[in-house]
């Protein structure tokens, strides 16, 4: 909000030159106002986050309810405005879009929500759900677009296409809704799918399916894919790389099995720890985890902020200063004070 | 603590309710034994009738009920013979409790959180001083882990995890001999979850408590089973014990489910369920599971009866008539 509007530019400052998204020094904060117009202070819900994407790969961002992951979602969507930092996609600067840059951006991204029932206006039928993306931008010819809808709903399984086409979102299971959404989200044969909880309102026989399609639809495709989600147990068959956010900071990112067998923050590894397999040996014993909250994102503890609930805080430091980004072994980062002396940096 | 009672047996269990579209039939003749100091798990997806199962253990039903009968016997007494009055007096909250979905959110806002935990003491008559049922919810309130001044505060100045830990204290509160939990960490927070799931661990060695946990949460469920069941479309499957189940479920339902489920630690191969659960409206007429089985053949098209194979192991289904020992 500090900044004015910018054109977008070319990049030159990307340290991928593949990245096909790269988040810099990202800031989404909102006011908190008292009678609304004294403002009080900012709840810090995007707080300095780093990270890029190249084309065709499928990252996680994991953390618990009102860590953030939602809001950074949203940001790169282009729904929240960042109060400071940058977004380019494909080389160009997305923040500040305008015009018919901006409906060129939202061409090329697909968002599939957490709520299917809710992303779906009731009084539409699929078939004119699925049309109105193709109407918004520019598919003229009708054939050209029943085609593609045609193309859209085989590629989600939804067989044989003509018994869904003049159905409305009600008559559907959460499943085949959820699927409808996806293949809203891909009928602009986007470059980037952003996916927020999209499968926490399903039920687990019909989770692993649609995470199958989707999954497979970002190979095939080779679309970006932004998995958001808490189910850490998921990320291994569904995602490449991790980034593990906490209070509006990404405190941890690794290759998928390099962060889940060997964490280093103290926050996975809590959160690692908390997810049980079924297993009935489970019942006999109590998980080490720390007690507490995530702490309110409207005033953030000083220094590290797990600090208070961390069970290897080290005195006079971690709750100081805000730790850096260390890079314990190879391709592996985490914001944690412990890893200062094995950093390469 | 305990009553004198020993455990609970329901039997044929039926909870049908009317609705503009027909008769939804939520519970379907369930069968369910449960020793006393033993945890059950009811695991489902959703809208499988776990919900009805336990609102229909507890008589907390709707308007709108067209069939409710069967037995539910604590012990040697069958509570199904008791009138609603009495129901109310002596068996609801006394010696079945219920921590309810979201219960954190159905704390009342304007009372303090140790007066909502001592009230159902006195609403039943274990006391009539109020500093007595006091001081009783605060020592409920210290064992599910919240801190004594918390309890003189109200639910808005607590998080979710400790009005959580609050409404499993209302439950406990007058030593009941059974305790329904009805997915009591769905809303929360993993940590928190782990939490909650801790304080339920520790009460159960404690107190003994006999608890049912239902839940679609399978991974979650392992955390606090002895036993477990499995519901589909309005009908237990499977029974087993907890150890059995997570290693060898039975009924191809619950081994589809079980390969459902992504596990952390080891890599597999997931599976999915094709198709949908039936309409509850109107069930198949044989096995309900059978359309989307995999193994399924020409039997199917009849009702399986419950066979009891190995070890004691119940289960609903055509597979195991050559294994039943009960003929």
């Amino acid at each position: 909000m500090a900044e004015t509007a910018v054109v977008p530019q070319g990049t030159g400052q990307d340290s991928r030159p593949d990245a096909l998204l790269a988040v810099k020094d990202l800031h989404t904060w909102f006011e908190l106002r008292k009678w609304g117009f004294i403002r009080t202070g900012w709840v810090r819900a995007v707080d300095s986050v780093d990270f890029s994407l190249a084309a065709g790969e499928a990252i996680a961002i994991v953390g618990e309810s009102g860590c953030g992951k939602s809001s950074l979602a949203k940001t790169i969507l282009g729904l929240n405005t960042p109060t400071r930092g940058q977004i380019f996609f494909n080389g160009r600067r997305i923040s500040h879009l305008t015009g018919r840059e901006g409906e060129w951006y939202k061409s090329q991204i697909g968002y599939v929500m957490q709520d299917p029932y809710g992303a779906l206006p009731p009084f539409m039928s699929i078939r004119r759900l699925l049309e109105e993306p193709l109407l918004i931008h520019g598919v003229k010819d009708p054939a050209e677009r029943h085609e593609r809808i045609v193309e859209a709903m085989t590629q989600m399984k939804m067989t044989p296409v003509d018994d869904f086409l003049s159905k409305f979102p009600h008559m559907l299971s959460g499943g085949q809704q959820q699927r409808v959404v996806i293949a809203r989200a891909i009928i602009l044969k986007p470059k980037l799918i952003v996916a927020d909880e999209p499968v926490s309102m399903l039920d687990a026989s019909v989770r692993v399916e649609i995470l199958q399609l989707l999954r497979g639809l970002q190979r095939d495709m080779n679309i970006g894919l932004i998995y958001i989600t808490h189910d850490l147990s998921t990320v291994r068959y569904f995602s490449e790389r991790i980034f593990v956010m906490y209070a509006g900071r990404l405190v941890e990112e690794a290759e998928v099995d390099d962060l889940l067998d060997d964490p280093k923050h103290p926050y996975t590894k809590a959160l690692l720890e908390a997810i049980a397999d079924p297993d009935a040996g489970n019942a006999s014993v109590y998980r080490k985890v720390p007690g507490g909250e995530p702490p309110s994102l409207a005033n953030p503890p000083s220094g590290c902020r797990f600090h208070p609930r961390c069970p290897v805080m080290i005195k006079g430091l971690c709750e100081v200063e805000d730790p850096p980004r260390f890079e314990p072994t190879r391709e592996h980062k985490t914001l944690c004070w412990l890893y200062r002396e094995v950093s390469g940096e | 603590m305990a009553h004198q009672s020993s455990g609970l047996t329901v039997e044929d269990l039926y909870l049908h309710f009317r609705t503009r579209r027909g008769v939804v039939q939520a519970v379907d003749g369930v069968n369910l034994t449960l020793d006393s100091g033993r945890t059950l798990v009811i695991v489902g997806e959703s809208g499988c009738g776990k919900s009805s199962l336990s609102r229909a253990i507890l008589r907390l039903l709707p308007r709108n009920v067209h069939t409710y009968k069967g037995s539910i016997r604590l012990g040697t007494t069958d509570v199904m013979t008791f009138n609603d009055e009495l129901f109310r007096r002596e068996v609801r909250w006394v010696r079945i409790a219920m921590v309810p979905q979201a219960a954190m959110n159905a704390l009342n806002p304007v009372i303090r959180i140790q007066e909502q935990v001592a009230e159902p003491l006195l609403v039943h008559g274990s006391t009539q001083d109020l500093d007595e049922a006091i001081d009783q919810a605060r020592r409920m309130l210290r064992m599910v882990g919240v801190p004594q001044d918390f309890a003189e505060r109200y639910p808005f100045e607590l998080s979710g995890g400790m009005r959580q830990r609050a409404a499993i204290a209302m439950a406990l509160v007058a030593s009941p001999d059974l305790v329904l939990l009805d997915e009591p960490t769905s809303a929360l927070d993993l940590l928190t979850q782990a939490n909650i799931m801790n304080v339920l661990k520790a009460v159960k060695q404690d107190l003994q408590s006999t608890f049912i946990l239902i839940t679609h949460d399978i991974a979650t469920s392992s955390e606090l089973a002895d036993d477990a069941a499995v519901m589909y479309a309005g009908q237990i499957v499977e029974l087993s014990t907890a150890d059995q189940f997570f290693r060898d479920p039975l009924h191809p339902y619950s081994q589809k489910l079980m390969a459902s489920v992504p596990t952390l630690r080891e890599k597999k191969t997931l599976e999915f369920i094709p198709g949908q659960p039936p309409s509850l409206l109107d069930p198949p007429k044989g096995c309900r599971f059978a359309d989307r089985c995999e193994a399924r053949f020409a039997r199917c098209s009849e009702e399986p009866p419950v066979f009891t194979v190995r070890g004691g192991r119940r289960v609903k289904c055509w597979l195991y008539e050559s294994e039943a020992t009960d003929g």
